[in-house]
Formats: structure tokens, sequence, C-alpha cells
């Protein structure tokens, strides 16, 4: 069976619970979310998460439904790769000697990454993109010696000048 | 006329009506608020249990004079009873409990609701809020636990949310697919003194059933409907729900389809119209399962596809097309493709459907179904349902509930249990009105049948209600007869007692080389339910002959102050034919053991 992933943006109302909702719903319909990531909108009641799942097209429509009989969810979109700027962020801790810290800080600066802390003997390097550019990114880093990384969910937003909530009367009225 | 009639089926007028009545803010404690929005709200009776938690909400309800609380044996029966009440009349059953042991007893009933869409609310007493989350005596996350069962639920976290929160559940619970919703009120937030205003404003910008159908897809319905030549109507509990039974014999007479009514759909249309092929599904009569293998149309009002129904998925009327109408637009394309979906309310749907084919009637669009009818006909008379009359001399439970249905009339509500007499419950007894078939239909739950029949009774008073349990369900949740007696509800139950667990004995047969693992209940006197029943407060009736059983029944129907409970002594080989063993495509369907129907050559 061939998966392919989808991004879903699903804007919920910001209640106690409605991330285990959310979460607990994809679980027991048999569906992996391989990355989800939740934080605040410009709608002050109104809370935005981005899911990334990995499924055929069929149990999407049906995971996409379920979700929307969720009370607590206002609106689903899926973004498309192409039409939407997705976002990944990394923190990776990598040994950085003497000997080879003016190599990692090439590597930094190659992918246009930061270092954000320095000890003797690592650096801490912050970097965001796409997650083939992290995984590139990790790749090279790997031979360095990685003592330790963490990542967010991917975070997405449409291209242009539309607003998914913009335009939305119930949000308003949630608001 | 009761404040809520009505609301069931059309909530937004209701709504509105309610919302003409408001009153000016009051100060009440949270209990009191938790009565008054009950009473405002419209309902009528609560099946509950007190205990710490909820303690301050049984006091205020000591007073009300428009709820009547009544007092269970356990949690489960107040989960059931609403149900059954909520079942019998289309109104939203209340339940309540404390918290933990007693919410968690609720659990059951909950599922079974959501299971069946059933309107209920759960309120249930939880620790006070600083005490959440520390494994405070009786404490146990009601809200997390019952999340993937509700169609929604709440944690209530300030006093003055209490009415919205009322209001909000009732809503749910009753509009769009309904199902249940609980709300879990911390004894803090009873405890404290807050604002009362009715009608709240309700929050739910989430929330927007799509009630009206697409006229388009209406329309692409009804071309494929006036053009099918081997259509079925595969009509399911939605129609119920939708309060559509008028509508669907509308729509069922004009265009002279033949009609098969799932198991939750019983009593959507009358048993004795000749259009009527009975159940379809794993115990389905031959004629409902054939028409659905062999149509090319399915016109699914308000069903599921469900696996009972549908058998091994992929087979299921390979050659059909599908016309799926259903409220919750999830349902549609879950099993089985649509090809034209219409999302909305039954009793919209079918109305519009009406006026739609009759356009393409009277434009002279009509395919003739003679021909299938005539195949249809054949396979009725051919695989009529029956059984064998047991050789051993023993009662056949057939014969005993055939005549419980025929003794009690069609007015007669019937409630079952799971299992063998629950087929035989449906298969046997002749349903001719809407609301009179209640049973746990997808969770299958056992026990189910005593406090559901209960709560239909405390529903519709004027009824006779029959509860027809087997002998393992009734041990299950019989202590709800105490209830029964003291409230004074007077159900009558007929334990068919074949000593078993009939239906997995059935299937130990045919399955499992008639090994019969701790199928046996060991005894059919011990409990002995004669004295069980009278112990109860019950009238206790036994009969084990064929000759008795019409004067048993008739001796239970005369007793109209107490619960009766008759012990149909019957033989354990019994079992329920037609059959689809589980996970087989439903061409493998068998009219008895060891009976495949023979289809004409041209058939297959």
């Amino acid at each position: 069976m061939a998966l392919t992933r989808h991004t879903l943006s699903v804007l919920v109302e910001d209640k106690p619970g409605v991330l285990a909702r959310v979460a607990a719903l994809f679980s027991r319909r048999g569906f992996n979310i391989e990355s989800l990531a939740v934080g605040p909108t410009e709608h002050p009641t109104v809370s935005r998460m981005t899911i990334v799942v990995a499924v055929e097209d069929l149990p999407l429509e049906q995971v996409t439904k379920q979700l929307n009989k969720l009370i607590n969810v206002l609106k689903i979109v899926e973004l498309d790769p192409a039409a939407s700027v997705q976002r990944e962020l990394l923190l990776v801790k990598v040994k950085a000697d003497l000997a080879s810290r003016s190599h990692v800080l090439e590597t930094v600066q190659l992918f246009r990454a930061k270092v954000v802390d320095v000890a003797a003997d690592a650096v801490t390097i912050e970097a965001t993109g796409t997650s083939d550019k992290l995984s590139a990114l990790i790749r090279v880093l790997e031979p360095f010696g990685i003592r330790e990384m963490v990542q967010s969910g991917m975070v997405a937003v449409g291209r242009g000048a539309r607003s998914m909530t913009g335009a939305e009367p119930r949000l308003r009225s949630a608001s | 006329m009761p404040r809520h009639e009505g609301f069931f089926f059309a909530p937004k007028t209701a709504w509105k009506a309610l919302l003409m009545t408001a009153q000016p803010a009051e100060s009440l404690t949270g209990a009191q608020s938790l009565v008054r929005s009950l009473e405002s709200v419209g309902a009528e009776v609560v099946f509950g249990i007190p205990g710490g938690a909820i303690l301050p909400a049984y006091d205020p309800l000591f007073d009300s004079k428009t709820l009547r609380h009544i007092l269970v044996r356990h949690e489960q029966g107040a989960g059931h009873a609403a149900e059954g009440y909520a079942q019998a009349t289309g109104k939203v059953g209340v339940c309540m409990a404390t918290s933990g042991p007693g919410a968690t007893n609720l659990v059951t009933p909950i599922a079974d609701a959501y299971m069946d869409s059933v309107p209920m609310v759960a309120i249930t007493g939880q620790v006070p809020s600083g005490s959440i989350g520390t494994d405070a005596f009786q404490e146990a996350d009601i809200v997390g636990i019952t999340m993937p069962i509700t169609k929604h639920n709440f944690l209530v976290q300030h006093v003055d949310d209490i009415p919205r929160t009322i209001a909000e559940a009732f809503h749910l619970a009753s509009t769009g697919r309904p199902g249940p919703v609980l709300v879990d009120l911390p004894k803090d937030i009873l405890q404290q003194t807050g604002s009362f205003a009715w009608p709240p404003q309700l929050d739910l910008p989430g929330y927007h059933p799509t009630t009206r159908p697409h006229a388009k897809q209406v329309r692409e319905a009804a071309k494929l409907i006036a053009s099918a030549k081997r259509p079925v109507l595969y009509v399911g509990g939605g129609v119920l729900k939708a309060r559509a039974a008028a509508e669907l014999r509308v729509l069922a007479e004009l265009t002279g389809i033949p009609v098969v009514t799932t198991l939750m759909a019983r009593g959507a249309f009358p048993d004795s119209h000749p259009q009527h092929l009975g159940m379809p599904g794993m115990h389905g009569t031959v004629s409902a399962v054939t028409s659905l293998q062999k149509s090319d149309l399915l016109i699914c009002l308000g069903a599921r596809f469900d696996d009972r129904v549908t058998g091994k998925l992929d087979s299921f009327a390979p050659g059909a097309a599908v016309i799926h109408a259903d409220i919750d637009p999830a349902e549609i394309g879950k099993n089985r493709t649509a090809d034209v979906p219409i999302v909305g309310d039954c009793r919209e749907t079918i109305a519009d459907l009406v006026v739609a084919v009759g356009e393409l009637y009277e434009a002279g669009t009509r395919a003739d179904i003679s021909a299938w009818w005539a195949e249809v006909d054949g396979w009725r008379q051919r695989y009529p349902l029956g059984y064998a009359e047991p050789t051993d001399g023993s009662l056949a439970p057939q014969h005993v509930i055939t005549r419980i249905g025929q003794i009690a009339g069609p007015e007669a509500i019937f409630v079952s249990g799971v299992g063998q007499h629950q087929m035989w419950a449906s298969q046997f007894i002749s349903y001719e009105n809407p609301y009179t078939w209640l049973n746990s239909g997808g969770a299958g739950t056992m026990g189910y049948a005593v406090p559901a029949a209960m709560g239909a009774k405390v529903g519709r008073p004027e009824a006779t209600v029959w509860a027809i349990d087997g002998d393992g369900c009734f041990q299950m949740t019989n202590q709800e007869l105490v209830t029964c007696a003291i409230e004074g509800i007077p159900i009558k139950v007929a334990v068919i007692n074949n000593g078993n667990l009939g239906m997995v004995r059935q299937w130990q047969t045919l399955f499992y080389d008639s090994r019969y693992s701790n199928t046996k209940l060991q005894s059919k006197r011990i409990p002995d339910f004669v004295k069980l029943a009278e112990a109860m407060g019950c009238v206790g009736l036994r009969c084990d002959t064929t000759s008795d059983v019409d004067a048993t029944i008739e001796k239970a129907m005369a007793v109209d102050d107490a619960p009766v409970v008759i012990d149909f002594v019957v033989g354990e080989d019994a079992m329920v034919w037609p059959m689809v063993p589980a996970g087989t495509s439903n061409d493998e369907i068998l009219a008895a053991r060891d009976t495949r129907p023979v289809w004409d050559a041209n058939d297959v």
C-alpha cells in the first residue's frame, strides 16, 4: 500500500483537552501521526494544529471527516506542499573540539543554520527548514558526533494573500 | 404539552421557543443551577444513584417539582434506563452518578448509546477541583475515559458555566447524529454560588450539523431510483432517529421498491407490509440478504454498512450502485463507496426524494421492476423465516417469542438483551410501529433489556413493555426489577431460559466442534427465577410446556400493578437461522444448518 504524507492545518477552540481529543482520535481510528504542532493564532480563542499524517487518500477523507465531528474542531485544510511554506525547527548538540569545530561551523553556514550555544567540546545548532533540509543537515553532522537532538513538529501556512482564518465567520464569532 | 415535545426532531424551533422564555439572572449554588438547568431544558426524569461528589446536586433535586429522580440499584441500570427512555420517546435520557466507580459504572451504557446514536446526557460528580489529579478518594478521569465513547463531554470549571453547559449537552445529544454527552461536575463547583440565567447563549462554534440535503444530490439519487431495475431500500436506525417512518412509507409505496430494515430500524416500516422483506444481515431473512446481494441499486437511508449487515465487505452487493443518505458525513464512504452521497436529516432527505422521484415518474422515467419482484418473491416463498420444532419435547424459544408478540400486540414495546433471544425477538415479532423495538445493536450489551425496559416504561407509561431476555443477560442486570417494583414501573420480563449462553453455544456447535467451553450456566433452576422475581417484589411465573405458553402470557398481561417475570424454560439446542457465518460473504447464507439456498441458474 502506497502511503502519502499529508499536512493538515486544523483550527480548534482553545479549550482544555482538545489536544487529547485530536490525538486520541487518530490513534483509535488507526492512523499514525508523523508530527503534530500546536500553538496560538491571531484569534485569542483559536489554536492551530499542524498535523502530518501518512495515509492513503481514502482514509485521509475519513480522518478529516472524523476530525470535523469533534465539537471543538472549527476548520480543517489540507496544505499542498507546493502551495505552502512548511517549516520544522531542529536543535542539535554536536561534538566540536578544537580539531573539528571549524568544520562544524562551516556546515552550519552552508545550511544557513546558527550556533546558539558553545561549550568547550560541543556546540548547539539551531536550524529551521523543511524536513528534507533538516535530514540533510543531520546526515552531514552525524560524522562529528551528535550528542543530543530535538526537533519540532512541522508548522505550515498557505502561500499567497489568502488566510485560512480570515474569511471564516465561525471564527469571528468564536473570538 | 410537555415542554420539549418535538425537541428531538425539530431542535431549531424548540430552541427558539426556549429562547423566548428568558428570565433575569439569579444567584444560585452550582447544585441549584444544575437542577434548574435540567428543569429548564425540559428533562422530566433522571435515573441515578447519589454518592459523595454528586451529593450537593441531590439536595435541590429533592425539592424539584418537575424532575422525577428514579433511584436505581446500579449505575449501569441508570444508563440503560436513560437509553430506553430516549429510544422509546425520542427525548433525551438523563442519568446521574457520583465520581469514580459511580461514573465508571456508566461507561458501558455510554458506549452503548454511542454505538446506537442514542440521545443521552450523563451527569457525574467529580472530586473537588483542587483534588483533581491527586488520586483522591473516588477520583476517576471520567472525561478522559469517555472521550472516545461520547459525542462530546465537558468538565465544568466555573459555576457560572453550568446552565450553558447543560443546554449545550442537551443540544449536542439531540441534534445532528444523536449521541451521549457527559457533564462532569466537581463537588466544589456544585457548592459555590454563581449566577443562573436562562436561556444561556450556546457557544458551539465548531458544531453545525447539515440537515438540509443538497438538491443536486437528491436529483441524482432520484435518477438512479427511477432507472434502477433491481433496487432495494436499505433502511437503518437513522430513519427512526429522524422520525421519518411516515415519509419512508410514502417513498416505498410511491416507488414500489422492496424494503429491508436493519436491526436498529425494526419498526420503521411495518412488517406486515407486502414490500417488506425483513431484516438483512448475519441473521437476516434469505430474501432480505439475497436481494441486497443481487441488487443493482442500494438506497441506504440512515444505515452504516455495518459488518453484521454486509458480511465480507468486498463481496457485499457487488453489482449495486449506492445512494447513501446519512446525517453524519463520516459514515458516507466509511465502509462502502457511495455513488451518490447525501448528507442530511433522513426525514428531509426522504421527503425531497419523494418529490424528485415523483417528478421523474410524471415525466415518464420509470424502470420496470416487476421481474425483480418476481425473483424477490421467489426467494421469499422458498425461504420464509421458520424454525424446527424441538424433537426432545422441550419448549421452542421461537414459539414463546412469537406468541408474546401476538398476544401483546403491535402497540407494545419490546426490549431485548443480546444473543439468540434478541435475534428471535427481531425475527418472530411483527413490528408495525416505530419505537416499539429497543435493543443494543452496535455494542451488543448483554444486560441491556431489564433496565432499558424500565426506562421505556417510564417514558411511555401507557404502553405495555416486554423485556425479552436471556437467562445469561438477565443475571447481569436483573437488580433493576427492585427499582421497578418500588418505583411502580410494571414491566414484563420473559426470561428465555435455556441454561446457556445460547449464542456463544451456537457458535461452539457450529465452529468449535460442539466443545461447550464455559457456556453452560449449569442449571436452569439456580437461581430460581420465580423465587428471585418474588424476592424482588415482582410476580414470578414459570412455563415449560408449549400448551401453557398462551395462558402464562395472558396471566402476565393481566398484571398491571407489579413487574412480572416469566421463566420460560426452553430447550438448549435451538439455533438462530438463517445465518451468514462471520467474515464470510453474504452469498454463503445458510437458511438452516447445512442448508444453503439453491439459486436459479440465472440468479448467479
